[in-house]
C-alpha cells in the first residue's frame, strides 16, 4: 500500500525550482575557502555569535520498519527497550541537570510501543521543566501532530533520508517507512497541524548522488517556507555512521564535500537553522560552527535510557564527538560563540 | 531627557542583548553604550540557573525592558509579559509579536490586540511595530507608552529604509518614537535622531561588530550627535550653492 503524492511531491514532479542558484554552488570546481567566508558572513548576520544546544532523548528502539542502514531495523536481533514515561522524565532530568532546555525525543517506528498517547503523555510530563520539546519518530497520518501541538510540542523532525525514489525503495525494505510519499507528505501534515519548527534532512551516503539530495532538501525547505509561512524550517545533513546494520555507504561524502554542502545550503537559505549532530568528529564540528551551523547536539547517547543506564539497549549509531556538553560549550566559548542552552518558552503550562 | 510613561532617562540609545559572543562581552558593550534601558528576551531568561543567566550580566542601575520575542500571537505575548513582570517586578514590556520566522516582521494585528490586553493589565507597553503611521496612531490610542517602528528588517543592518514613514510618525506622535531594528552603523542612528526620533534601539549592529564595545560607544555618540543636530534646527537644503557670507550684506 502506498500513499498518493503530497503537494511537495507534486511540486518536485513539476520540475520547477525555488533554489535555481544551488547547482553552481555544489559544483566540484568552486573555491571552497571563499564560499566558506561568504557563508560565515551570512550566518553571523542572521544568527549572531550564538549556537543553540540540544540533546536527543531516545525513548525507544522498538521498530516495525526495516531499513538497511539503521541499528534499530526490525530484522536485527538487538536488545530492545521502550522507556516508561517515568523513565523518560528521569532521563530528561539528567539532561536538564547538564544544562539542556531543548530536547528532541527520538524513537524507532513502533506504533504500539510508541503510540500517539505515549508521546502526548511524554510531552505533558516534560513540559513542566523543559521549555522546548521536539520529536523524531515515525510519521503520522491522523490527528497526532495536532494533539502533540496542543500538548505543547514545539518541533517535529522527519528526514526523508534520500529523495531518490529508487534508492529509497532499495534501502527502506518494509514497514510504514517504506512508503516514500507517506513520509514526504508528513512534513506538510505537521506544518498544517501548527508545528512551529520543522526539521528536514537527508542521510548523505545513502544515495549515489549526494548533490541531488542536497539540491532537493534545499528545494523542500524553500517550498515549506513558501507554503507554511509560520513554520520555522531547519535542515540537517547527517552522514551515514557505523551501526549494527553493517551498512556501507555506496559513495562516501568527503569532509570537503560535506563542508561545501553546508556552505551551499547556508547561501541559498540564509534564515534556515542548520543542525549538526555528534555523528561528526570534533574537529569538523568545531570548524563548521564558524561557518554555517547554528544548532548542535552534545554529549549524545543514541540508545534508549542511555544517559542514566548506558549499555542496556542497542544504540542507533555510533557517535564521533564524545565530548561532554560542558566541553562542547567550552569549545564554543573559546571560538567566540555563546552556547545558548535556553532559547524558548513553554508553549503550554 | 527621554520621558517614557512618566520616567526620565538620560540616554536616548536603548540596547538589546541578543547575538553577543558571550555574556561578558555583552556586559562590557552595555556599559560602553551608556544606555539606561536594556531589553532582554524572556525566552532566553532561565531563572532556574541564576548564576549563568543573562540577567545576571546586565549592569546594575540599568532599567530592564523584558521583551516578548518569539511570541506568535497576542495570547503568547501576554503570557510572556506576565512572566517578565514576575521575573523583574516591573510593568515595562517591549511587545514583540512575530509569527513569520523568516522576516521576523511585526504582526500589526496581533501587536495591537496584545497591546490592548496588556494596557488593560496595567503594563507599560512599548510595542515594536511596522513603520505604519496609522498603526502607530492605533497603538498610541490603545495606551502604549511609545511606538517603536522598524528602520529596516530586524538584524539586517540596512539602515533607515523607512525614513519617509518615520518622518510622518514623528510629526504626528504624542508619545516617544523609538526607531527599532535595522540600524546598521552609527550614522543610521544619527539620521533617525536628526529627523526627530525620540530614541533608537540597537542590538545586532553592536553584537556582531568586530569590536562590540567600541561600536556601542560609537552608537552612543552618534545618537547624541543626531539629537543635538535635531535640537539645533538644521538649515534648509538647497539644490544650489548659497554663500555663507552674503555678497549684498552691506545694503542692510
Amino acid at each position: 500500500m502506498s500513499t498518493a503524492p503530497g503537494r511537495f511531491a507534486q511540486h518536485l514532479a513539476s520540475g520547477a525550482s525555488l533554489v535555481p542558484g544551488l547547482p553552481a554552488l555544489l559544483d566540484p570546481g568552486v573555491d571552497l575557502e571563499a564560499m566558506a567566508h561568504q557563508a560565515r558572513e551570512v550566518t553571523l548576520q542572521r544568527f549572531g555569535r550564538a549556537v543553540r544546544l540540544f540533546a536527543p532523548l531516545y525513548v525507544s528502539n522498538a521498530c516495525l520498519s526495516s531499513c538497511t542502514y539503521c541499528g534499530f531495523s526490525k530484522d536485527l536481533d538487538v536488545a530492545r527497550r521502550t522507556l516508561t514515561v517515568e523513565q523518560v522524565v528521569e532521563e530528561a532530568q539528567s539532561l536538564v541537570a547538564q544544562g539542556f532546555r531543548h530536547l528532541l525525543l527520538v524513537s524507532g517506528e513502533h506504533r504500539v510501543e510508541v503510540s500517539a498517547d505515549y508521546l502526548v503523555a511524554c510531552v505533558v510530563a516534560l513540559r513542566q521543566f523543559v521549555p522546548s520539546l521536539s520529536i523524531e519518530t515515525q510519521t503520522w497520518s491522523d490527528d497526532t501532530y495536532a494533539r502533540l501541538v496542543e500538548a505543547g510540542l514545539e518541533g517535529v523532525v522527519h528526514y526523508q533520508e534520500t529523495y531518490d525514489r529508487g534508492r529509497y525503495a532499495e534501502t527502506h525494505v518494509a514497514g510504514w517507512k517504506r512508503d516514500y510519499d507517506r513520509r514526504l507528505a508528513s512534513t506538510e501534515r505537521a506544518a498544517e497541524a501548527g508545528v512551529r519548527r520543522l526539521g528536514i534532512g537527508v542521510l548523505l551516503g545513502l544515495s549515489v548522488d549526494w548533490r541531488a539530495d542536497v539540491q532537493t532538501v534545499a528545494e523542500h525547505a524553500a517550498w515549506l517556507q513558501r507554503h507554511y509561512w509560520r513554520t520555522e524550517v531547519t535542515v540537517s545533513l547527517p552522514r551515514i555512521k557505523p551501526s549494527a546494520s553493517g551498512f556501507q555507504p555506496l559513495v562516501p561524502v568527503t569532509d570537503a564535500e560535506y563542508v561545501q554542502a553546508l556552505c551551499a545550503l547556508r547561501l541559498v537559505a540564509p534564515e534556515v537553522g542548520i543542525v549538526l549532530s555528534t555523528r561528526e568528529a570534533p574537529a569538523l564540528r568545531d570548524g563548521l560552527v564558524r561557518i554555517a551551523v547554528t544548532t548542535m547536539s552534545a554529549g549524545s547517547s543514541t540508545e534508549p535510557g542511555g544517559y542514566l543506564h548506558p549499555g542496556e539497549a542497542q544504540e542507533q549509531f555510533a557517535i564521533s564527538d564524545e565530548r561532554s556538553p560542558a566541553e562542547v560549550a567550552a569549545m564554543l566559548v573559546a571560538a567566540g560563540y555563546d552556547p545558548v542552552w535556553k532559547d524558548a518558552f513553554a508553549l503550554r503550562t | 531627557m527621554l520621558q517614557i510613561a512618566g520616567r526620565s532617562f538620560r540616554s536616548r540609545l536603548l540596547v538589546g542583548t541578543g547575538k553577543f559572543r558571550s555574556h561578558e562581552v555583552m556586559r562590557d558593550a552595555l556599559v560602553a553604550s551608556g544606555a539606561d534601558i536594556v531589553t532582554v528576551a524572556l525566552r532566553r531568561v532561565d531563572l532556574s540557573r541564576p548564576q549563568d543567566d543573562i540577567l545576571s550580566f546586565v549592569p546594575a542601575g540599568m532599567t530592564l525592558l523584558p521583551n516578548t520575542s518569539g511570541a506568535v500571537d497576542a495570547d503568547e505575548a501576554v503570557r510572556l509579559a506576565r512572566l517578565g513582570r514576575a521575573a523583574t517586578g516591573a510593568d515595562l514590556v517591549k511587545l514583540e509579536v512575530t509569527p513569520d520566522p523568516r522576516t521576523l516582521a511585526p504582526d500589526p494585528i496581533f501587536t495591537l490586540r496584545a497591546a490592548e490586553l496588556l494596557v488593560a493589565e496595567r503594563f507599560t507597553v512599548l510595542p515594536y511595530c511596522s513603520a505604519d503611521p496609522v498603526l502607530c496612531r492605533h497603538l498610541e490610542e490603545a495606551g502604549c507608552a511609545t511606538v517603536m517602528p522598524l528602520g529596516a528588517w530586524i538584524g539586517s543592518n540596512r539602515g533607515l529604509r523607512t525614513r519617509d514613514a518615520i518622518e510622518v510618525i514623528v510629526a504626528q506622535a504624542g508619545v516617544p518614537v523609538v526607531v527599532d531594528a535595522g540600524l546598521g552603523v552609527p550614522s543610521d542612528a544619527a539620521e533617525a535622531m536628526e529627523i526627530g526620533a525620540s530614541a533608537v534601539l540597537v542590538n545586532t549592529a553592536i553584537a556582531v561588530a568586530a569590536d562590540p564595545v567600541q561600536m556601542a560607544r560609537a552608537f552612543a555618540l552618534a545618537t547624541e550627535a543626531g539629537r543635538l543636530g535635531y535640537l539645533a534646527g538644521p538649515g534648509a537644503v538647497s539644490a544650489t550653492a548659497e554663500a555663507s557670507s552674503p555678497l549684498t550684506g552691506f545694503l542692510t
